[in-house]
């Protein structure tokens, strides 16, 4: 089957004014990859300024003025213009934001949901908002509902791919838990869904596939199902996630991640990595391992591992 | 010897319901309690109150026996706040931010990996994590015995919350702090905590939603 997006060797790039006249190119997110199938929900798993959120932005074609991107972004197979996004935003591919901040303030949810009425009512019944959400303001929305009629907004469409930027920070683990339910039932109608976070654990519960980001590249993407057990992961940065999380060893490995501008050469996560070797500062591949995906000259999981 | 609260009522408008009705909580030195509850009810406004930054409308907050009003100089009482990038000044740069408190150790900056380079930075050059390791820095002045970590690690990634964590243990260990560990994760209260408490069980009047 004919994947919904791919994106391939994508990159974006600021340009910003560094002194007076001088003019200088900042390289934000440099190697990303990405396939998504419909039916399919893939979370992007990153630590903040890994450019997850850049990602969804490309996607929908909203990069502000000095952004520049390279590289290929397909959506059903045809090349992913900003022209086509443009007109395929709000319709066929939809951006579930990551705040309140997002709505008009001054006006009423109702008709921010769906212009028609009736429509709108029905959607945000859906998700268990009564008729009279709809005339409530923004501010007047908690967390929980608000990301309901987030998730309302987009859905009024009946989108093919949905991309939803980190929705569930501040919510119990309850309430996170139904608004991924949502988010696997829009995928279960034939929805492809992005889901951009942080949280790998919560991702690990509704996702079929996890893409790694560390600073600006996809350094794994792997089937969920290889989180269970340490030894399937291939990167070892993915392992060095799985390795902090609480109900695991919760040790960290040292340092942080680095900046945009000042990422070495080669392999970004080397000068953390304690597999480092001395061609990771060299081209590194981005190989197929064990039905997984990794950019690493010496994955963890070897070839028929 | 604890932090301890009284029948603590509160309401953020005169005549409104209350966000916390009759709350009592005590936290020795060296304890690490949780605390969990839905969206709403309470948890960071009970942290407020107990670091002083609201005055209950009823009851009281004591430490170690004193009330949390008559404490002079610093306040024995911290609080680390669920959104770093709103509990530090934008105008000013991060060292300057770092020192009107207390001359941080180096041996804390270490701990908390904070490079030396982000003190000349500002907050909106700085991402999540790195502000948080700031606010962490800030807080574990001479002078603080309890520190209340309202949803500390909720935004950050997995390696930067559990570098955080691991310095703040130790530190707490070696200074017999007393540490209030607000989060809604389930994997992360039962790694850090001695006890977890629900805050409904610390109502004596039943904990209201707040609307």
């Amino acid at each position: 089957m004919r994947p919904i997006l791919e994106v391939e060797n994508l990159s974006i790039s600021f340009l910003q004014y560094d002194r007076g006249a001088r003019r200088r190119v900042l390289p934000a997110i440099r190697r990303l990859d990405l396939t998504l199938e419909a039916g399919q929900v893939a979370a992007v798993v990153g630590s903040s300024g890994s450019g997850k959120s850049l990602l969804a932005h490309g996607i929908l074609g909203i990069l502000p003025y000095n952004a520049r991107m390279e590289g290929t972004l397909r959506y059903r197979g045809e090349p992913l213009t900003p022209q086509r996004a443009a007109a395929l935003r709000g319709r066929e591919i939809v951006l579930v934001p990551q705040s309140v901040g997002y709505l008009d303030p001054l006006m009423k949810v109702g008709p921010q949901v769906a212009r028609d009425r009736e429509k709108g009512r029905g959607v945000l019944g859906r998700y268990g908002l009564g008729p009279e959400t709809g005339d409530l303001y923004p501010f007047e929305l908690s967390g929980g509902m608000a990301r309901r009629v987030l998730i309302s907004t987009a859905v009024a469409a009946s989108p093919a791919l949905v991309v939803a930027d980190e929705p569930t920070p501040g919510l119990d683990a309850r309430a996170a838990g139904r608004i991924l339910g949502h988010f696997r039932e829009l995928a279960q109608g034939g929805a492809a869904v992005l889901l951009i976070t942080h949280d790998l654990e919560l991702a690990l519960t509704i996702a079929h596939k996890v893409a790694v980001f560390y600073a600006g590249e996809t350094v794994e993407e792997a089937p969920a199902a290889d989180f269970a057990r340490r030894e399937d992961l291939r990167h070892p940065y993915t392992r060095a996630l799985w390795d902090a999380l609480p109900q695991h060893g919760f040790t960290p490995i040292p340092g942080t991640q680095p900046y945009p501008g000042a990422i070495p050469a080669g392999c970004p996560f080397a000068p953390r990595c304690p597999k480092r070797q001395a061609d990771c500062g060299g081209a590194i591949p981005y190989q197929t391992v064990a039905g997984g995906r990794v950019r690493c000259l010496h994955p963890e999981r070897g070839e028929g591992s | 010897m604890s932090l301890e609260a009284r029948g603590l009522t509160f309401g953020y408008r005169r005549r409104g319901k209350a966000v916390l009705t009759q709350v009592s909580l005590a936290l020795r030195p060296g304890e690490r309690l949780g605390l969990t509850a839905p969206s709403g009810r309470g948890k960071t406004t009970l942290c407020r109150l107990l670091s002083g930054y609201e005055r209950p409308d009823a009851g009281e907050v004591l430490v170690d026996g004193k009330p949390l009003a008559a404490c002079r100089g610093p306040c024995p009482v911290q609080m680390i706040w669920q959104h770093p990038e709103l509990a530090v000044d934008p105008l000013r740069t991060l060292g300057a931010a770092l020192a009107e408190g207390w001359a941080v150790e180096d041996r804390v900056l270490e701990g908390l990996h904070i490079e030396p380079g982000w003190g000349k930075r500002y907050p909106s050059e700085l991402s999540g994590g790195e502000l948080q390791r700031f606010c962490v820095a800030r807080a574990l002045g001479p002078e603080t015995r309890y520190l209340l970590c309202d949803e500390l690690s909720a935004m950050l990634d997995l390696i930067t919350q559990a570098q955080i964590w691991q310095f703040l243990l130790a530190e707490a260990e070696r200074r017999s702090l007393g540490l209030l560990i607000v989060s809604h994760s389930p994997t992360l209260l039962e790694r850090l905590c001695t006890r977890v408490v629900c805050l409904e069980e610390l109502a004596g009047g039943g904990a209201q939603p707040l609307l």
